[in-house]
């Protein structure tokens, strides 16, 4: 009875069928066909500036191109046709790291170093779009390419590098896990903290660390587990938790977001080794030398002294070993996919890496961090950039 | 224990005059257990409801939900560009005036209510912050704008009458897609990028894309499944039944991480997009279960009787089964559309920001950690109420269009 | 041509191969088998491609490596020290464990409810209304978060209400005392046992007389009694015996962070249970309402005409009857209040889903990961389902 409504069914059905591929095959193409809007005048963080011929381009490069083979390079190529650069960022705000500022302006140490990825390849540090990402999707949402650069305080382990499908450009922010107690506890390391129950957030190193230093020292404790660092927070500040732990640096941006700050102090054990740095997907060797030499050029500038106030007066400078860094001599960036002069582009727009620091980090703003172990090797600390040349 | 009272019929029994005493003994205090219901239910309410009143005057936490009204409805959408939200919302209101005036009945309560609405809110905002350097209307002067393209439209359309009927039609066929244009931008507008949208436009975008989007796969699906190809037939089943049994998180949860795979690499879809599809997919499956319940109620006379004037199986599905299967549904799609709209909150747990989303990042806004107990009682308050109205009323309107239903069956 | 077209004058006339119905259903099946095998190829390979490049092809080899990470809380012993495939079940286990205390309380709640939205009490009727409007018409995510909230307004532990010394509430949970096995405990385990036996004997012997008589018979009941009052009579004697009772209770004492001793009921897994059950119990309330309704009017005239009181009309005319309606509808509620369950995501109750998406977090494995929790679920669903479709055959039966 129904065998001609099955066939216009099955008519329909495959009809459907198409047009969801047709569909799912269309929706990243317009991604990168947008003229975005101009903020009026102050540089807003996601839209980048018209670029006229940047929209033919992009839809044009991944399907002439080798739509099939990403991975096997071409990233830069990709990331230029489209305009922009998709920056992976924290969703949460961590004040110092990655926050937006009541202008919807991203700021923060992890921020700048998104702009200076863009700085290389664009000569503009805003044409970014910043993707917030929890530390839950974040490193799926690099394995399935939807951000080019990962950018989110994010710990450089070897399981992550292997199994995830990563790799890390070098270190940018050098840190360790700490743990935050209520000052009347009288809790003064971790072995008072038997028993206790600690806020933590999950999918972190945090969260497996943690139970790897407390299970070494033959402690017990309760852990309460959030998707996301607000709630983490909020909770050990409600006293749901005796202990609250995760990076120092992002515990002390935490403290300024507690309701009584005095009422907490941070302990001296450092539980990890946390080094915190930019992630891209493995398999396009190019690309992943691009971000790494991005950010020893951040590295090799602090050490020439080279700041964005003065970088203009090193273009005329005679020491070789500067001319090459600035990319006046030689051709040497061209091997990594960056134009000659992308340390100059990165110092002129964001600065080095002592004046990413100082602006997020530094005296002058509420962390007031010491530098410690992010300092140039040549002052004690571990920044050292192999030489350019 | 009594049942509701009963319908009135047409034959109206004479009206008893019953005094307030009379009243009060029958409904209240007629046996001893109910004296003590009665008396241990008027001491909760009156409990219940003097704290709640002295605590909502004294709440210190107002503030934030009002102050913060531009990121509940729609987040982080640029503020030079809100006319857009507000052009895509008058272009619906417009669309219900004009369906009011034509087709009167339900619509028109509709469109009277959402006038009354709209005036209550346009009071309301008077008292919200006005935007630094915004280009769009104030929120009081766009919503009675709203009220007068309601009412302007329903008289318009008295004016022009019948003629009216086809172009509305298609003009609602292209709602859709037109408001989505007018949102995300590209032709001439400047484009607003999909991770900026959120809050309850968010919320209204998702739950109508999930009806409106699944509603086509939902009817082949349902078709499919009553099909007599044991292929298709089976498909369909399995897709239905997986579907179902399995919660909105996970399908929300896969959107988000398989969708991007299944591309050819180096590829993306946006997150909204994703959000979008995986509420569609789950939506069809639960649509085509609605819609097989209607075709199930078709009498197998229509269809016999279809046959019988020489309609083949394809007219007779189109033409006689289907219209009246999906008139029959109507109820339960509203419904549907309710649990979608309260559901897509479940999409902060795969990070966009919808409504709720928007609430509970105002409730961890720095500001409002000098306030005692914090401010997460209010503005989950207020975005509790936004939600209820929502749901309250459609839920009334799809009683409303069974009750008209059964009615008309007599 | 359908099949119920009137037959051919005669065999002879060949029908051409297109307009024979049989065949084009043929080819219109193995065409949709094709584009959907092709179609889900398509997506597998492109799959395949990526997770290749990536270096992640999915594999189980992970459920046997070590977690590393807590659980909160958990039905079964569990340490970080486990594996990825203990932490999934711990997963699965404390879905379960909310499921179903959930499904029970809420069906309580729901039968609760609905009754009292048929009250002749105007005010229960239209106390039970405003609820039922408020609670349904809110998405229970955010009534989840809500409930989840109201907990940080408890003290904190270490001020906790304190309940007679044998309850506690703090912005952690709730902690109670709780039995807990003495000394003794086995001796008065062979009490409960016997009893059970016992029990079971007078059942089964009761079945057989009715069934030789031919006459319906309750012995559950009986059964039931005689089952808990050998129970109470052994825990009495065991404490005349042996001078000490079998079963002692633990009471919390507050260490220097928790308690120790008692039970305690975490705020998460306490918000989750009750906004769960305050949920559900609308929609069951109003299954149950419909349900009564559903029972002719005549039933209950006849019944109370009979000398029963409103009591016992409902308990023995009308919920029995109800109860063939209700159970389909009701079924479908606790699906969903299991399938809800996995919103707990939000509020830090280590769920199913939770659980999966930390796994998927620590190894990347996305796809086997998703397998394991669509899987999970659809069991579940699955055997609710069947127990609730062998429940309700029963008491169908029951009907005859």
């Amino acid at each position: 009875m129904r065998k001609h409504i099955t066939l216009i069914l099955a008519g329909l059905l495959s009809l459907v069928l198409a047009a969801c591929g047709g569909q799912a095959q269309q929706s990243p193409t317009t991604a990168p066909a947008q003229p975005a809007t101009t903020a009026p005048d102050q540089p807003t963080a996601a839209p980048a500036s018209p670029e006229p011929t940047a929209a033919p381009a992009a839809t044009a490069a991944p399907a002439g191109g080798t739509p099939a083979q990403p991975a096997a390079g071409g990233q830069i190529e990709r990331i230029l046709a489209r305009g922009t650069l998709i920056c992976g960022v924290n969703n949460n705000p961590l004040p110092g790291f990655a926050t937006v500022d009541a202008a919807g302006v991203y700021r923060g140490f992890d921020i700048d170093f998104c702009r200076a990825v863009a700085a290389a390849l664009f000569d503009d540090p805003n044409k970014i779009e910043f993707r917030p990402l929890s530390a839950q999707e974040r490193f799926t949402a690099l394995q399935t390419g939807e951000i080019d650069v990962l950018i989110r305080n994010s710990t450089w382990t070897l399981g992550r590098d292997g199994n995830l499908g990563l790799d890390w450009a070098p270190t940018t922010f050098y840190d360790g896990q700490g743990m935050m107690v209520r000052k009347d506890s009288g809790i003064e390391t971790l072995e008072d903290m038997d028993g206790a129950t600690i806020c933590v957030q999950t999918g972190t190193t945090t969260e497996l660390n943690l139970a790897d230093q407390f299970r070494a020292r033959g402690l017990t404790f309760t852990p309460v587990v959030f998707p996301d660092g607000d709630s983490t927070r909020a909770a050990y500040d409600a006293g749901q938790c005796d202990g609250f732990t995760t990076d120092k640096s992002g515990l002390i941006s935490s403290l300024t977001l507690l309701s009584n700050p005095a009422d907490h102090k941070i302990l001296e054990v450092t539980m990890s080794k946390e080094p915190l740095g930019p992630a891209v997907r493995q398999g396009d060797a190019q690309w992943f030398d691009a971000v790494r030499w991005i950010v020893f050029a951040t590295f090799q500038a602090e050490e020439y002294g080279i700041t964005s106030q003065n970088v203009n007066d090193f273009l005329n400078s005679d020491v070789p070993e500067i001319r090459r860094f600035l990319g006046i001599e030689g051709d040497l960036a061209k091997g990594i996919g960056l134009s000659n002069d992308f340390a100059v582009r990165i110092i002129r727009h964001v600065g080095n890496y002592a004046e990413i620091y100082d602006r997020n980090l530094g005296p002058d703003t509420p962390f007031n961090l010491p530098r410690g172990l992010n300092a140039l090797y040549t002052e004690g600390g571990l920044l050292y950039s192999p030489p350019f040349r | 224990m009594a049942t509701e009272v009963s319908r009135p019929t047409s034959r109206r029994a004479p009206r008893q005059q019953i005094g307030l005493i009379e009243w009060l003994r029958k409904n209240l205090f007629s046996t001893w257990y109910n004296v003590i219901i009665t008396v241990v239910l008027l001491y909760v309410i009156v409990q219940t409801v003097t704290s709640f009143v002295s605590w909502m005057v004294t709440a210190p936490g107002w503030p934030a939900a009002f102050t913060n009204i531009k990121l509940l409805l729609t987040w982080t959408y640029p503020v030079d560009q809100l006319w857009r939200p507000q052009a895509a919302m008058a272009l619906v209101m417009l669309l219900l005036g004009l369906s009011s005036g034509l087709w009167g009945g339900i619509v028109r309560m509709v469109a009277l209510g959402a006038a009354v609405i709209s005036v209550a809110l346009g009071f309301v905002a008077f008292t919200f912050p006005d935007l630094p350097g915004q280009t769009s209307l104030p929120g009081w002067l766009f919503m009675f704008i709203c009220a007068v393209l309601l009412v302007g439209g329903d008289q318009l359309a008295r004016l022009v009458g019948n003629k009216l009927r086809w172009p509305l039609i298609i003009a609602w066929l292209l709602a859709y897609p037109a408001v989505i244009l007018i949102l995300r931008g590209g032709i001439g507008l400047p484009v607003v990028e999909t991770k900026l949208w959120g809050g309850l436009t968010l919320t209204l975008i998702l739950a109508v894309s999930g009806i409106v989007l699944s509603f086509p796969l939902g009817v082949l699906l349902a078709l499919g499944r009553r099909s007599s190809l044991p292929v298709i037939r089976t498909f369909c089943v399995l897709y239905i039944e997986l579907i179902r049994g399995v919660p909105l998180v996970t399908v929300l949860f896969m959107g988000a991480l398989l969708l991007p795979l299944f591309l050819p690499g180096g590829e993306s879809i946006d997150a909204l997009v994703r959000a979008v599809i995986a509420v569609t997919l789950f939506s069809a499956a639960y649509l085509a279960e609605n819609v097989r319940g209607g075709l199930q109620s078709i009498p197998k006379g229509q269809v016999e009787a279809a046959r019988a004037l020489g309609l083949n199986v394809v007219q007779t599905t189109l033409l006689i089964t289907l219209p009246q299967a999906l008139r029959a549904v109507v109820p339960v799609l509203v419904g549907q559309f309710i649990a979608l709209f309260k559901d897509t909150s479940l999409v902060v747990i795969i990070g966009l920001v919808d409504l709720l989303g928007a609430a509970q990042n105002i409730v961890g806004q720095p500001e409002w950690l000098g306030t005692p107990g914090g401010v997460w009682r209010e503005t989950f308050l207020v975005i509790a109420a936004i939600y209820w109205v929502f749901s309250f009323t459609m839920s009334r309107i799809s009683k409303r269009i069974e009750d008209q239903i059964a009615r008309s069956r007599h | 041509m359908a099949a119920g077209s009137p037959p051919l004058p005669s065999g002879k006339v060949t029908i051409p191969f297109y307009r024979d119905t049989r065949i084009i259903a043929i080819i219109v099946q193995v065409v949709f088998a094709i584009a959907v095998a092709a179609l889900l190829w398509y997506l597998y390979s492109n799959m395949m491609n990526g997770l290749r490049q990536a270096n992640l092809l999915p594999t189980f080899a992970f459920l046997s490596v070590p977690a590393g990470f807590p659980i909160a809380e958990s039905v079964i012993p569990y340490d970080p020290s486990m594996t990825y495939g203990r932490a999934f079940v711990v997963g699965i286990l404390n879905t379960v464990r909310v499921a179903g205390i959930g499904i029970v309380l809420a069906t309580i709640l729901g039968l609760i409810l609905g009754i009292a939205r048929l009250s002749d009490n105007w005010l229960l009727r239209n106390v039970a209304l405003v609820y039922v409007e408020i609670v349904r018409n809110v998405p229970l995510l955010l009534q989840l978060i809500f409930w989840f909230s109201l907990t940080r307004l408890f003290p904190r532990i270490q001020e906790s209400i304190d309940i007679g010394g044998l309850l506690y509430l703090h912005n952690r949970g709730v902690t109670l005392a709780w039995p807990q096995a003495a000394n003794d405990f086995d001796a008065w385990m062979l009490w409960v046992y016997g009893g059970i036996v016992v029990g079971v004997i007078y059942y089964v012997i009761r079945r057989i007389q009715f069934a030789r008589r031919d006459r319906p018979g309750v012995a559950l009941p009986q059964a039931f009694l005689i089952a808990v009052g050998m129970a109470v009579i052994g825990f009495f004697t065991t404490y005349f015996v042996y001078g000490a009772w079998p079963v002692s209770l633990s009471i919390p004492e507050l260490q220097r962070f928790n308690f120790v001793g008692g039970v305690t009921v975490t705020n998460s897994f306490a918000a989750l249970l009750v906004g769960l059950v305050i949920y559900t119990a609308v929609f069951i309330g109003e299954i149950v309402r419909s349900g009564i309704l559903a029972v002719s009017k005549g039933q209950r005239e006849a019944a109370r005409a009979l000398g029963l009181t409103p009591g016992q009309t409902m308990r023995l005319v009308i919920l029995p009857q109800a109860l063939r309606v209700i159970i389909p509808p009701l079924t479908s509620q606790y699906l969903n209040l299991t399938k809800n369950s996995s919103l707990a995501v939000a509020i830090a109750y280590p769920d199913l889903f939770y659980v999966a998406s930390t796994i998927n977090n620590q190894t990347g494995q996305a796809v086997p990961v998703i397998l394991m929790l669509m899987a999970s679920y659809l069991s579940v669903s699955l055997l609710t389902s069947l127990f609730m479709n062998w429940y309700n055959r029963r008491i169908q039966l029951v009907e005859r």
